[in-house]
């Protein structure tokens, strides 16, 4: 019952927004289908184009014969009627990509655990606990948030070097949280002022420690962040490299995108096939997880911008 | 008197914050000390270093090949910033039309966001191939242009080249962010301006652009942090070339710390950055809030 009284601002809030959305459009009356066509159908179709061509490019070198890669003359370069998988198995079964892609995995995965965790917990003392100086906290913590890795990195590398860290997957899973736990704290701290107060306080006045107060009625209410969180988390994890690049040494240790990037960068004249091969392979698992999940990868964005 | 300490909110609260805490302390805000001490030292890849004072900076400072990247960087960020902020509002104003499969399209514009930098780099890398570049090759077919472009080759065209595919995957964070805040605008105010008899830009300018300064300023406060200290574009594309045109502060703190090993020069460097960085923040974040400020004290005047 405490339950759908939630649910119910939810809603109403949703059906807001929306009616704000629907009413947005009420006055493309005033404009006529040739005047759409040239102010807004073209130049999105047009940018459209350009945001998404490295892509397809990406994927016809990728099924590309070896010998239309770079005969430009005799074949079209924007089509080919013999796809192969070439490439494709050549990087599966004659390199360690599958170990790389798995480190990555393994990588990102531990990290958005551990931040996850720790900005639960971090997120919920900030605006539920209300101990002395937390709002003095929240800041401290948006600003760390502004540290970009490529500041830290050299320090970083000289403490990872001191804590025998240097060339295992720790040295990653341990830095990571850096960057992802400012974010993912900020973000969590948004859903959870969300969350009516009352709820506690029937909680607690109902004989609950802070404990089952945060595993049984702020958890299961803010799933919906939980999920932009991690998902958000698993993305920059996928995406670090600078951090990769210079704790991680020894090559069955390295994650997709600097591996890739030494791997293949031999001089050879046919390697594009099976560099756009592993840049496709390496891209997929996160463009499948974003197609499942696009609502909140929005949410997360803006959320933590509007914040 | 366990309990009793349970209860206590700071105690509880220090107890909460301790995982989060622990970890930005010993790998955010210690290396961040650290990497100001470095600076200060000649520390070297395995040996502690000595401190010496302002030397490195008085080194980097007279060293070309430093002054080269701080004015790429500058140029980076303002070039790369200045079109992302243009075509992501642009951009996000188009898409804030009623349109069919708004949501495929939506989803599609943030394709570049989500896909690792790296990947989308090395794709761009092919694209700016010297001898089997698709856009060269297009533009020969349509007889613009007679030989190939040396794309990543001339000091020039490799410079707005990466300037280029940053922006590319820049604009659809920047284009959504600002959707989402144009939808916040109540479209009441524009049917009043209609009324009132006034165009399309003047409702640019005088509704949507003011409603939506807080929005941009946060965006491009990111943008240009993000920007100013990009590293894996330019390490893919371009790696500082040709002869350290596309040098940025970040590319050369790395080769100078991690490959060449002078830790205390490299940490120099990068620690040069922040000034910058403080510098580059104040002037989106507080050049666009005076903004805002300003436009609501029109209405009162």
């Amino acid at each position: 019952m405490r339950k759908s009284r939630v649910e119910t601002a939810a809603a109403t809030a949703a059906i807001t927004i929306e009616h704000v959305a629907d009413d947005s459009e009420g006055m493309s009356y005033l404009s006529t289908l040739p005047q759409r066509l040239v102010n807004v159908y073209m130049p999105l179709l047009l940018i459209v184009i350009v945001l998404l061509f490295p892509f397809y490019w990406m994927v016809i070198t990728a099924v590309k014969p070896k010998q239309q890669l770079l005969d430009l003359d005799q074949f079209n370069p924007f089509w080919t009627w013999q796809p192969t998988l070439e490439h494709i198995k050549d990087l599966l079964f004659k390199t360690e990509y599958p170990l790389w892609l798995w480190n990555t995995m393994f990588v990102a995965v531990s990290a958005t655990i551990l931040s996850l965790i720790a900005s639960v917990f971090a997120a919920y003392a900030i605006t539920r606990i209300r101990y002395k100086g937390a709002q003095t906290v929240g800041g401290l913590i948006f600003l760390a948030y502004l540290v970009p890795p490529s500041i830290l990195f050299i320090p970083l590398s000289t403490v990872v070097f001191q804590y025998g860290l240097f060339d295992t997957p720790f040295a990653l899973i341990l830095t990571y949280p850096t960057i992802l736990i400012p974010f993912s704290t900020w973000l969590l701290m948004g859903y959870f002022k969300t969350i009516p107060y009352e709820l506690e306080e029937c909680a607690l006045i109902d004989g609950a420690s802070r404990w089952q107060i945060l595993l049984k009625i702020i958890l299961p209410l803010a799933v919906p962040g939980l999920i932009s969180a991690s998902i958000f988390c698993l993305t920059l994890c996928w995406n670090e490299f600078i951090y990769a690049l210079t704790f991680i040494n020894s090559s069955d240790k390295k994650t997709v995108p600097v591996a890739i990037l030494s791997a293949f960068t031999d001089g050879d004249q046919y390697r594009w096939g099976s560099l756009m091969a592993g840049a496709l392979v390496g891209s997929l698992p996160l463009v499948v997880l974003y197609a499942f999940f696009v609502e909140h990868y929005v949410s997360a964005m803006t959320g933590a911008v509007k914040e | 008197m366990v309990a009793r300490l349970f209860e206590n909110r700071n105690f509880l609260g220090l107890l909460f914050m301790l995982p989060a805490a622990a970890f930005l302390l010993a790998f955010l805000v210690y290396p961040l000390g650290l990497g100001v001490w470095l600076s200060f030292t000649d520390a070297r890849i395995g040996r502690p270093g000595q401190f010496v004072g302002l030397e490195n900076y008085i080194w980097i400072m007279g060293d070309f090949k430093f002054q080269t990247a701080v004015f790429f960087t500058l140029f980076y960020t303002i070039a790369a910033s200045t079109v992302k902020f243009a075509l992501g509002l642009y951009l996000a104003l188009l898409l804030n039309h009623h349109l069919p499969f708004k949501a495929i399209i939506r989803a599609a514009v943030l394709i570049p966001f989500i896909v690792p930098t790296v990947l989308s780099a090395i794709a761009f890398w092919w694209i700016f191939d010297p001898q089997f570049s698709i856009i060269s090759w297009s533009l020969r077919e349509l007889g613009w242009i007679d030989g190939n472009i040396d794309f990543l080759g001339d000091v020039w065209n490799a410079r707005w080249s990466v300037v280029f595919a940053n922006v590319w995957r820049g604009v659809p964070f920047i284009a959504i962010s600002l959707l989402a805040g144009l939808q916040t605008v109540p479209p009441s105010l524009y049917e009043a301006a209609v009324l009132d008899g006034a165009t399309r830009w003047q409702m640019f300018v005088k509704i949507t652009y003011p409603l939506l300064t807080p929005i941009i300023a946060v965006v491009m406060t990111f943008s240009v942090l993000f920007t100013f200290t990009d590293f894996q574009l330019i390490k893919v594309l371009t790696n500082g070339g040709p002869a350290g045109a596309t040098e940025l502060m970040a590319t050369m703190s790395y080769n100078t710390a991690i490959l060449g090993g002078r830790i205390g020069e490299g940490a120099a460097i990068s620690t040069a950055m922040v000034p910058f960085l403080l510098a580059a923040i104040m002037v989106s974040w507080f050049g666009l809030q005076r903004r805002k400020w300003q436009a609501g004290s029109d209405d009162h005047a």
